[in-house]
């Protein structure tokens, strides 16, 4: 385990705790893209280059500001008068605890040795690319369907009504 | 401890921040946000798992998380559509006051 994962992983966690904690919800936004941005980090410290640099253009980018737009859309940053968490926070809370002591029992009871901790995967760009369109080409047309059918449902979903007296 | 243990276990209390988060607030926004967290934390693993498993060359997992990438951003669009639409109907994304299903 090297500084850099302690450093990275440290960064992420605050980052997602202060995306749940924080009041202002601007501020939310600004403590999920650090979060984003560790996770990114973290995917190019386990040499996966494309899923990284993915990671920052999806979701730094895209998702991000999205986010901000639905806040100042709704008016968000406007904290509730009756606090910030829902009147069940006790019973949520107690739930993901219960998961995470399963989840981090089952991965620290688990373990054994795996055979690729000291080397390197060689992949390139262009592996990945040949890859989807070779053996997941069906998958990818999915995707291509599902993003258009989402983005398109999306703007009628969000789109202004008409009046219908006038 | 093992490398993969330690990123999996960022990823799994990166998913129990979440959680928490998407059971606790009370904005449908925050909520979405918590979403996206659970989400990210799904790929921080299927990444640890495809460069520490056998056959990394494979790229299965790679293709995954990439795949899972692009679901999630379909769902963020949709979803905050789906919250836009609902504060324009019920003039508050405040989960504890949308307590009905007929409008």
């Amino acid at each position: 385990m090297s500084l850099v994962f302690y450093i990275l992983s440290a960064l992420t966690v605050a980052g997602g705790l202060a995306a749940v904690l924080l009041r202002n919800m601007v501020h939310c936004v600004l403590a999920l893209t650090v979060a984003f941005a560790g996770l990114a980090l973290l995917f190019l410290n386990l040499d996966a280059q494309f899923a990284g640099f993915a990671q920052i253009l999806v979701y730094i980018g895209a998702v991000a500001i999205l986010v901000v737009f639905a806040i100042l859309l709704t008016r968000g940053s406007e904290t509730s008068r009756d606090g910030i968490f829902s009147r069940t926070w006790l019973a949520g809370l107690a739930a993901a605890a219960a998961v995470f002591a399963v989840l981090g029992w089952a991965v620290l009871h688990s373990m054994r040795q795996l055979p690729h901790e000291t080397t390197v995967p060689d992949v390139t760009v262009k592996q990945i690319g040949q890859l989807l369109v070779s053996r997941y080409v069906l998958p990818l047309e999915i995707v291509a369907v599902l993003l258009t059918v989402a983005l398109i449902g999306a703007v009628i979903i969000a789109m202004q009504e008409k009046e219908e007296s006038q | 401890m093992t490398p993969l243990a330690g990123y999996l276990l960022v990823a799994a209390l990166l998913f129990s921040i979440g959680l928490a988060g998407a059971l606790t607030r009370r904005n449908a926004i925050l909520v979405l946000i918590g979403i996206e967290l659970m989400l990210n934390a799904a790929n921080l693993n299927l990444i640890a798992f495809w460069r520490y498993g056998p056959h990394p060359e494979a790229l299965t997992g790679m293709m995954f998380a990439i795949y899972s990438i692009a679901v999630a951003a379909a769902e963020a669009a949709v979803g905050l559509g789906l919250v836009i639409q609902i504060y324009r109907h019920a003039k508050t994304t405040d989960l504890d006051h949308m307590n009905r299903m007929k409008g």
